[in-house]
């Protein structure tokens, strides 16, 4: 039986060009680009056309890129970079509840060591207003991290007024933006946005586990928090792993070329499963005032979501548990909506994929339906 | 230089006409649980297993695995030599020159079970000490709490000279006792119980009651590992997994919700005891402990008590949280069990259990239950693992 893969918003199946692309350079493009020999060359010219690849993707030409192992690492050099570069200009540094851990982690480490901190709370519908943004910018505001996709309910933020805003308010403020769930699904021009640094990943889209990247707008500068052989303008040194960032481009060109289609065809997938879902007794959708297709985010009340889970994948059906918490520990982003504890117990979270049909969205409600018949209830 | 490694037996040696049997069982033992770290050939005399290694042997890992092995009160590594005086005292001095250098003070111990050595064990000791005097001056003797204890023993078939004797494992040689079925939750407690009855002699199956999707792969794994780290001191377990979910939702589904801890686990005693019996086990062991929880008062035992047709040990029966926990750290397991796998089973669990049940009232409770039928389809649904110290898993 063919797995029914609803969990692309935790990683991808690697796409088989992709895979075969990083193949080829591991066996015959193995230079380093560093080497100043003719196969050094070439490598660096990879790193090169999957910059531009990825440039294509956020709707730029200019601005710089630096590869990374993780989005997480991306985020890591990227706050800590902007705060120690504008350290001098004030210790004031802005963020909401519902970051990713590779957002809240180095700002609450830069908390740690002396910055002050102001997290933005989200409403009831997931995102975070402008206003609260409006509210919490000081002329000493250095930093500014807000995500575009939420990983947990597919909030879209206001990026665009997010910037715009800030501009006025704190001149002296780097804006960054998580944009991992964002790259290559939604339709955006870094420009038109105005972020300074811009944080995505691979795996997210059809590249292999591995790669990140860090975007970093014309003239913006950031202090290096690695240090080493100076690759990558300092930012990330080390020896760059072309294979995998010849895949990073590689998906960055797959998932632009089937940006517009996919976009429509898991749009329709989540209108399906909402319809289905509405149709459930005792399901309650948290669908953010304005969210991405590629995620929806929804509780069965009274049933534990990792005991569902478990029943899906008996049936081959794949998805995550909606609140990535430990025992005990509910999800700071859910508890920051305010949705009651029995409903972030419940909490499941579906992502699409262009690979994924309608046929895949009906087999999932009939497991739900079957789930709300077999299953043993919470006590 | 020629290493071996000395097992000295523990109690097995005070078992009168038993003796040779349990050093038989310690020999088999210690040699199954060398797999992986090269060859060895055992001899025994005098008490003393030696165990001797071939060319290339991992004597590092071969120690640290002895010193889990039931059976051997101590273990020590010896370098052997001639039964030559000058040999003798070269190779102590060549030999333990790391820790002669790192101590102060040193006495030397010498037992001659080899009567025609020509020297007696009080000149070995002065003539030794003052070799290693001359030799490391930094050294001063001290007959009463020296640093470093050099024994030299002059046996039949050599002089083997080491530093102080490590303590072994204790306990009786796994399999001389028997065979038993240990209840496994995940817990931290029911592979500490394991333990502990391994080490008064009995081979270890283990049963673990899995009720997926209400419990995931993930907390299976983990009782696989548990397992795994157990199997360092038991040897090889048979790991039999019971599809136990019909069972939980039957229960949850028709018996009141008070009652639903105590006539699930009447459900695992009988199981278990069935099963058990079958592969030749004489006992069950879990992990319980008077007081800890509500299914574990002695009116809550007395009930589960009689589900069992097997006699059941619990070894941990008077022991606190604290000392188990102590006991889990130092077998290793303490870190695995509280990986945080195993929430699911909450659904399970009643709000209000019942801490002092009457046997009629928890028979009452089961009785819209077709007990035989769901034991008779739970023991169909039974899938054994093998799993040594080495298992991948």
């Amino acid at each position: 039986m063919q797995a029914i893969y609803l969990d692309n918003a935790a990683t991808t199946r690697v796409e088989t060009p992709v895979a075969q692309g990083a193949y080829r350079v591991m066996t015959e493009e193995y230079g380093n680009p560093s080497s100043l020999h003719r196969l050094g060359l070439r490598a660096e010219r990879l790193i090169e056309a999957a910059t531009q690849s990825v440039l294509r993707v956020l709707g730029t030409g200019s601005g710089r890129v630096v590869f990374t192992g993780s989005g997480t690492e991306a985020d890591n050099i990227a706050l800590f970079g902007a705060a120690l570069q504008r350290s001098g200009r004030g210790r004031h540094i802005i963020t909401t509840a519902i970051e990713h851990p590779a957002v809240l982690g180095p700002m609450k480490e830069l908390e740690r060591q002396g910055y002050t901190l102001t997290l933005l709370r989200p409403g009831p519908g997931g995102t975070v207003s402008v206003e609260a943004l409006a509210e919490a910018l000081r002329p000493d505001t250095i930093l500014v991290s807000v995500m575009a996709v939420g990983n947990e309910t597919g909030a879209m933020q206001d990026i665009p007024a997010m910037v715009r805003l800030t501009r006025e308010k704190s001149p002296h403020a780097l804006f960054h933006c998580d944009a991992i769930q964002a790259f290559g699904k939604l339709p955006f021009h870094v420009g038109q946005w105005g972020v300074d640094l811009l944080s995505l990943s691979g795996h997210k889209i059809g590249a292999p586990k591995g790669i990140g990247a860090l975007y970093l707008a014309d003239r913006v500068h950031i202090a290096p928090v690695v240090f080493g052989g100076g690759q990558q303008q300092g930012l990330r040194p080390g020896t760059e792993s072309v294979p995998l960032i010849h895949a990073l481009g590689l998906a960055a060109d797959l998932a632009m070329e089937h940006r517009e289609a996919a976009y429509e065809q898991v749009s329709r997938l989540q209108a399906q499963l909402l319809e289905g879902l509405g149709k459930m007794p005792g399901v309650v959708v948290h669908l953010p005032s304005a969210a991405s297709p590629y995620i929806l985010h929804f509780s069965l009340p009274g049933y534990r979501a990792e005991v569902v889970l478990h029943f899906l994948e008996n049936r081959n059906i794949y998805v995550s548990s909606g609140s990535a918490c430990s025992r005990g520990a509910l999800s700071p982003v859910l508890t920051a909506m305010g949705l009651p504890r029995r409903e972030i117990e419940g909490a499941l979270r579906v992502s699409f994929s262009r690979h994924n049909t309608p046929d895949d969205v009906q087999a999932l409600l009939n497991a739900l339906q079957d789930a709300q018949t077999q299953l043993i209830k919470a006590r | 230089m020629r290493e071996v490694i000395l097992l000295k037996l523990g109690e097995a040696a005070l078992k009168g006409q038993n003796k040779s049997a349990f050093e038989e069982a310690l020999i088999k033992n210690a040699r199954r649980r060398l797999k992986g770290c090269g060859n060895f050939r055992f001899t025994k005399a005098q008490s003393t297993i030696y165990v001797i290694p071939d060319e290339g042997a991992n004597l590092d890992e071969a120690v640290s695995r002895l010193l889990r092995v039931f059976g051997a009160a101590g273990v020590s590594r010896s370098a052997v030599t001639d039964k030559d005086w000058e040999a003798i005292k070269t190779t102590a001095a060549d030999y333990l020159k790391a820790p002669l250098e790192a101590a102060s003070t040193f006495r030397v111990d010498a037992k001659r079970s080899d009567k025609s050595f020509p020297m007696l064990s009080p000149a070995i000791c002065s003539e030794l000490g003052s070799y290693l005097l001359m030799r490391f001056p930094h050294l001063s003797v001290d007959l009463h709490n020296p640093d470093l204890r050099v024994t030299v023993e002059v046996r039949d078939f050599g002089a083997y000279i080491h530093a102080d004797q490590l303590p072994g494992a204790g306990g009786i040689p796994v399999g001389v006792s028997g065979r038993a079925s240990l209840l496994v939750s995940g817990g931290i407690d029911s592979p500490v119980a394991g333990y502990m009855i391994a080490k008064r002699g009995l081979s270890m199956d283990a049963i673990h009651f899995a009720s997926p999707p209400y419990t995931s792969d993930r907390a299976l794994l983990k009782v696989k590992e548990l397992v795994k780290i157990l199997a360092r001191y038991t040897g090889r377990v048979y790991l039999s997994v019971v599809g136990f979910t019909e069972i939980q939702e039957a229960i949850a589904r028709h018996c009141p919700e008070a009652f639903s801890t105590l006539i699930m686990r009447r459900f695992m005693m009988e199981i278990a005891s069935i099963h058990a019996g079958r592969h030749g086990c004489d006992a069950l062991v879990t992990g319980e402990s008077l007081g800890q929880v509500a299914s574990q008062t002695v009116q809550a035992i007395a009930c589960t008590n009689t589900a069992a047709s097997l006699p059941v040990l619990r070894p941990l029966i008077g022991l606190d949280k604290t000392e188990i926990v102590d006991l889990a750290r130092r077998i290793d397991t303490y870190e695995t069990s509280i990986l945080p796998y195993e929430d699911c089973c909450t659904v399970f669990t009643p709000r209000r259990p019942k801490t002092r049940p009457r046997l009629e009232q928890v028979i009452e409770a089961e009785r819209a239950l077709d007990r035989p039928a769901l034991i008779a389809r739970a023991l169909e649904r039974i899938d054994t693992l093998v799993i040594d110290e080495d298992t991948v898993l």
